[in-house]
């Protein structure tokens, strides 16, 4: 593996910026570089908020960029802004909560994710950004899943422990939507 | 050595007190707020002091009299500040005092706006206040070489007694990367003995720390001192990197801090492509590394040009000209106001620079 990218963007206060960052620990340590450039403008109060993380092999070029490898989008602002700069055969992570339609990038696989639901069952309700990493992380593997769920305990680790284990499980539950999803995808290429 | 995923602005308060600073004045302003903010915790750790001073006019002056007593001691701001601190900075450099100032730099001019931005290179490398006066510039285009860097503007500070900024653009301060510290317990060495220091004398000759020579021969004489100073700095502190590729090129790009990672991006995809771009990256940005960049120049193929990519309208170009000296076409592409230039926008542009070397 060269390289790959991905936008997580979302409204402020999704955890799209900690989506990323536990993202961006599990490939830290697969031993990967890693780079965690957030959106800092004023738009994060109260619009849209997203980070672009990048993991490569070799060190890191341009921490920004204009074009994806994958996009995982939880409002529709950012679906709009962002779904058309995702590369051909790149992958769409969507939350279906806040997005009704259709990115309309055939050329892509979509992943859809029933996230509030998934995190509701999963005992966390604010745990929907740990769904939508799980389902990216499922549907491409960027990263080893055991790594991220590392990441995850690191993360809820002291007082916070008692929430790791519904975060893992709510990781989960999009990492099945995921994997299904480009399962999906490849049966309709075969 | 382990790694640790840590936000830039972060890593330099880090690496700061790894460097053995112990003083911090400052005044918060996007986007280099977490410098201070991690200083508070992290220096009364050491036995520090961290001051939140009334403006960044104050701070600069309160890092002067640290300086003045022999403490190792800095501060951070952002760029309408780093203007505000110009007079200070005059004064350090008079006075032959070490310290070391961050400019994590966003768009101007005025008040401007908070996103990222190169447009300070003039202020930095031509001076801030008045006087003939030069600071060490260091500009990192990684996390990871902020922290190195960091440690640098120190060692330099007191080599030099001299200021030294260390010069970055708002991303590197916002944006996390892996970072590894040297082994050790956390805190730097202490500053070693001197004969400049102000303090209780013992018996000792005094000493004066002052910028004021009403006697116009005394005034020459300390301008020709600070000048020897800065050519031997000029001589010595040079810093650059250049990646020629394989078997020559026939273009050379020239961009400094985080816009080197964006064009370094744009040079791997048009390498690929079959087309032959170099890469100049000073890293001091004074002393600039005016041979360094001379001898990539003279090495371009036929009379292929010289791109220099900033995020401002147009500063670090003034330098490449004067590597040149004429001898090269000099191409310039840039943007402000906290826009940034993508790798593609830079590869369309070396392209063009290309397509008017082969026309």
């Amino acid at each position: 593996m060269r390289g790959t990218d991905v936008l997580f963007a979302g409204f402020g206060g999704q955890g799209m910026l900690l989506a990323g960052k536990l993202l961006a620990h599990a490939a830290m340590a697969e031993g990967l570089e890693v780079s965690w450039l957030p959106s800092y403008g004023p738009e994060m109060r109260g619009g849209t908020a997203n980070v672009t993380v990048c993991l490569a092999s070799e060190p890191i070029g341009s921490p920004l960029l204009t074009r994806h490898a994958a996009l995982v989008a939880m409002n529709l602002p950012s679906l709009e802004k962002f779904a058309p700069r995702v590369r051909p055969g790149g992958v769409i992570v969507l939350d279906t909560t806040l997005i009704e339609r259709d990115p309309e990038r055939p050329d892509c696989t979509v992943v859809r994710v029933d996230a509030r639901r998934l995190a509701r069952e999963a005992g966390v309700e604010r745990a929907q950004n740990l769904v939508m990493l799980g389902a990216y992380a499922g549907a491409t593997h960027a990263v080893p899943l055991a790594a991220v769920e590392t990441a995850i305990h690191g993360e809820f680790s002291g007082e916070k422990a008692r929430f790791a284990p519904a975060n893992v499980a709510a990781f989960r539950a999009g990492v099945a939507v995921g994997a299904d999803a480009v399962a999906a995808a490849a049966g309709r290429d075969a | 050595m382990t790694k640790i995923l840590m936000k830039g602005n972060e890593a330099l308060g880090e690496a700061a007190v790894r460097a053995g600073c112990v003083h911090f004045f400052g005044y918060p302003i996007t986007p280099q707020t977490e410098i201070p903010e991690y200083l508070v915790k992290r220096l009364a750790q050491v036995g520090g002091t961290f001051v939140q001073a009334e403006s960044e006019i104050a701070a600069i002056h309160m890092v002067m009299g640290a300086s003045g007593v022999g403490v190792r001691c800095m501060t951070s701001s952002s760029s309408p500040g780093i203007s505000l601190m110009a007079e200070g900075m005059s004064y350090i450099a008079a006075c032959e005092l070490p310290c070391v100032v961050v400019n994590m730099m966003r768009a101007g001019p005025g008040l401007g706006g908070i996103l990222p931005a190169q447009s300070d290179y003039h202020q930095a490398t031509r001076g801030h206040g008045h006087g003939d006066y030069q600071v060490i510039v260091l500009a990192p285009s990684s996390v990871q070489e902020a922290v190195d860097l960091m440690g640098l503007a120190f060692e330099l500070a007191e080599r030099w007694r001299n200021p030294v900024m260390v010069c970055a653009d708002g991303m590197i301060g916002q944006m996390m990367e892996p970072v590894e510290f040297a082994d050790g317990d956390g805190r730097g060495p202490p500053m070693p003995p001197n004969d400049w220091a102000l303090g209780v004398r013992e018996g000792r000759r005094r000493r004066i720390v002052n910028s004021l020579y009403l006697s116009p021969e005394e005034l020459l004489a300390h301008n020709r001192k600070l000048k020897a100073k800065y050519d031997a700095i000029a001589a010595t502190e040079r810093r650059s990197e250049l990646d020629a590729g394989a078997g020559g090129y026939d273009v050379l790009v020239v961009a400094f801090g985080t816009m080197a990672r964006i064009c370094r991006t744009a040079v791997d995809e048009l390498r690929a492509e079959g087309l032959r771009p170099a890469l100049f990256r000073p890293i001091s940005l004074k002393p600039f590394p005016y041979p360094e960049l001379r001898r990539a120049l003279d090495a371009i193929d036929g009379d292929g040009p010289v791109l220099a990519v900033e995020m401002s309208m147009g500063q670090m170009v003034d330098d490449v000209r004067l590597a040149a000296e004429g001898t090269r076409r000099v191409l310039f592409h840039g943007t402000a106001g906290g826009v940034v230039p993508s790798p593609d926008d830079v590869a369309a542009e070396i392209r063009a620079a290309l397509g008017a070397a082969v026309a």
